[in-house]
C-alpha cells in the first residue's frame, strides 16, 4: 500500500528531513513511527500526503508513484489519505458537523450522503451529541476526535497521524489508539507518527523507529 | 502490487452535480459577504462611484448631442438680398427659392418689417427715426428639407444659392453648431479614457479585497487543501466574491446615475425653457444600463482571478 525506495528528502534550507529510507506497507498494515523530534517522522508522512516531495527516490502510495503525479492530481490523491495532526487542525467558525463534513463537501457529494457519513463517522468517535457545537467549546481529546473523524468520513484506505496524542493525557491516549486499532481491524492502513513509546509497546503492533532520517530499527518488516 | 497499474482518480463529471455546487457557491459567498454588510457595502459603493462617473458623464453628453441634434435639424440659412431689390422682386427671390427641392420652406422679412423688427428689439427706436432711408436689407429665412437639414447639405445649399445674383451673401446658422458637436466628441474621448483608468481602479479594488479575504482565510485555505480540495474548489468562493462586489457596485452606480439625473431634470428644463426648445433627459438606454449591470461583475471577476490567482498557489499546506 505504501512503499518508499531510497528516499531521501532535504529541504532548501539545507536541512535533510530523510536521508534514503526503504520502507514498505502492506494493505491493511498498522505501524508506528518512533523516533526523536527530528528524526524524520513528519517528514515522512508529509511525503506519503504529498505536503513534500521527496529529492531523491520514489514514493508509491496505492499503486501510485507520487513522483509522477501532476500537481492537478494531488488533490484527489490527498483523499484517499486521511490526516490527522496534533493541533488538529479544525475551521474554529464552523461546527463539529461542518468540519467533518468538509472533505465530502470538497469532493461533491450529495447533502443527504454528506448527513449520513458525517453521523456514522461522529457516532465512531462518540460525539453524536457535539454535532452542533463549534470546535473551541470543546476539550482537547474531543477535539482531536473530530480531526479523526474528518479523517475517515470519507472512508480512505491510508490514514496517517502525526503525534495525534502529542497534547493528550494518558487516558485519553490509550482511547484515541484503541479508536485506531479499530479502523485497522476493518482494513485501514494506518501509520501513526508518535514518541509515546510505553503506549505503543502495550499495542504490540509493527514499530518503525527513526533515527537521522533512517530507518534505525523495525520489527515486523514485511516482505517487499 | 505497487507497481502494478495505477487506479484512475474518480472525477466528478456530472453538469448537474456541477451546476448545483456552483449555484450553492455562490449563495454562500454572498451569505458570507452579507454577514460583513458594513465593509461589503463600503467597497461595492466604491465601485459604483467609480462606475457612475463615466457613465454618468457618458449619459450628460449624449444628451447634450441629442440636443444639439435638435437644432441642428432646425438649422435655417439668412439670404440678405441686394438692398437696390424693391418688395416684389424680393419676393420673386423667395418664391425662385422656395421650389428648389432642398427648400421646406422660405419666409420673406421685407426692409420694413427688419426695420421695424430691429427698432422693437435694439431700442435705438428714436435714433433709427434720423436715417433718411432704411439701411436693412431684406432677408429670405430658408428652412432646408428634411432630407437636406445634415450640416454638410445645408452649406452646400448656401452656398449655391450665394451664387443668385440678387442674393448678397448666405449665413448658415450652424458653426456653432458644430463646434458643439466636436467639443462633446472631445468630451467622448476623455470619458472614455476616464472609464478605462476607472475600470482599472474597480479591478484592483476588488483585487486587493479579495487579497485580504484570502490572507484572512490563510488556514482554511490550507485545510481544504489537506482534505483534498482542488485548486478551482478553492478558487470558487472568491471569484463569486469578486462578482457579487461588480454586481452590488453596479446596482448602487445605476441607483447614483438616476438620482443625479432626477436633481438635475429641473435646472435642465429651466435652462432649455430659456431656450424656448422642448427638452427630455433621455434616461440611462438600455444598453448603457446592460453595459453596466453585466461589465460590473465581470470587472470583479477579473480583478478576484488576478488575486486568485497569485495568492492562492503560495498557500502550502505543512
Amino acid at each position: 500500500m505504501i512503499r518508499f525506495d531510497n528516499v531521501a528528502k532535504r529541504y532548501p534550507t539545507g536541512r535533510e528531513g530523510l536521508a534514503g529510507v526503504d520502507l514498505h506497507l502492506a494493505p491493511g498494515e498498522m505501524a508506528f513511527l518512533t523516533g526523536h523530534s527530528g528524526a524524520g517522522k513528519s517528514t515522512l508522512l508529509k511525503l506519503i500526503g504529498l505536503l513534500e516531495r521527496a529529492t531523491r527516490g520514489q514514493v508509491w502510495v496505492n499503486s501510485r508513484n507520487l513522483n509522477k503525479l501532476k500537481h492537478r492530481d494531488v488533490p484527489y490523491h490527498r483523499r484517499e489519505v486521511g490526516m490527522i495532526f496534533q493541533d488538529h487542525r479544525l475551521l474554529h467558525d464552523r461546527t463539529v458537523f461542518d468540519n467533518v463534513a468538509l472533505p465530502l463537501v470538497v469532493a461533491g457529494m450529495g447533502h443527504a450522503e454528506i448527513q449520513r457519513r458525517v453521523r456514522a463517522a461522529l457516532d465512531k468517535v462518540s460525539l453524536l451529541n457535539k454535532e452542533k457545537s463549534p470546535p473551541i467549546s470543546l476539550s482537547g481529546g474531543e477535539q482531536q476526535r473530530v480531526g479523526i473523524a474528518r479523517a475517515l468520513v470519507s472512508k480512505p484506505p491510508v490514514l496517517l497521524a502525526d503525534e495525534p496524542t502529542g497534547n493528550l493525557d494518558p487516558e485519553l491516549s490509550a482511547e484515541i489508539m484503541d479508536l485506531f486499532v479499530q479502523f485497522n481491524q476493518v482494513g485501514v492502513t494506518m501509520l501513526i507518527a508518535t514518541h509515546d513509546v510505553a503506549l505503543v509497546n502495550s499495542l504490540g503492533k509493527r514499530i518503525i523507529n527513526l533515527r537521522d532520517g533512517r530507518v534505525e530499527s523495525d520489527t515486523g518488516a514485511s516482505a517487499a | 502490487m505497487s507497481k502494478g497499474k495505477a487506479p484512475k482518480f474518480r472525477r466528478n463529471r456530472n453538469p448537474l452535480t456541477w451546476l448545483l455546487r456552483h449555484a450553492q457557491m455562490s449563495l454562500s459567498s454572498l451569505g458570507r459577504l452579507s454577514r460583513n454588510p458594513l465593509s461589503t457595502l463600503m467597497t461595492a459603493a466604491v465601485i459604483g462611484i467609480a462606475i457612475a462617473l463615466p457613465s454618468g458623464l457618458h449619459l450628460m453628453i449624449d444628451n447634450v448631442r441629442n440636443l444639439a441634434g435638435g437644432w441642428e435639424g432646425a438649422s435655417s440659412i439668412s439670404l440678405f438680398l441686394e438692398q437696390s431689390l424693391d418688395d416684389s422682386q424680393a419676393e420673386q427671390i423667395r418664391h425662385t427659392v422656395s421650389l428648389r427641392p432642398e427648400v421646406a420652406e422660405a419666409r420673406l422679412i421685407t426692409k420694413d418689417q427688419a426695420m421695424d423688427e430691429f427698432r422693437a428689439l435694439s431700442g435705438f427706436g428714436s435714433a433709427l427715426d434720423l436715417l433718411d432711408r432704411n439701411p436693412l436689407p431684406a432677408v429670405v429665412l430658408v428652412r432646408p428639407s428634411a432630407a437636406a437639414s445634415s450640416a454638410e447639405a445645408t452649406g452646400r445649399l448656401a452656398r449655391e444659392l450665394e451664387a443668385y445674383r440678387e442674393i448678397e451673401m448666405a449665413q448658415v446658422d450652424l458653426q456653432w453648431v458644430r463646434r458643439l458637436d466636436a467639443i462633446t466628441h472631445t468630451l467622448e474621448r476623455g470619458v472614455g479614457v476616464l472609464a478605462a483608468l476607472l475600470a482599472a481602479a474597480v479591478l484592483l479594488i476588488v483585487g486587493n479585497t479579495i487579497r485580504l479575504e484570502i490572507q484572512n482565510r490563510h488556514s482554511e485555505i490550507e485545510i481544504v487543501k489537506l482534505v483534498g480540495g482542488t485548486d478551482a474548489f478553492i478558487r470558487r468562493p472568491f471569484l463569486y466574491e469578486g462578482i457579487w462586489y461588480g454586481l452590488i457596485g453596479a446596482v448602487i452606480a445605476i441607483i447614483l446615475v438616476l438620482l443625479a439625473l432626477f436633481l438635475m431634470q429641473g435646472p435642465v428644463e429651466r435652462l432649455v425653457g430659456l431656450y424656448q426648445t422642448r427638452f427630455d433627459l433621455t434616461l440611462l438606454t438600455s444598453g448603457t444600463f446592460l453595459a453596466i449591470l453585466f461589465g460590473s461583475p465581470l470587472l470583479g471577476l477579473a480583478g478576484a482571478w488576478l488575486a486568485v490567482g497569485r495568492h492562492l498557489k503560495r498557500i502550502i499546506p505543512e
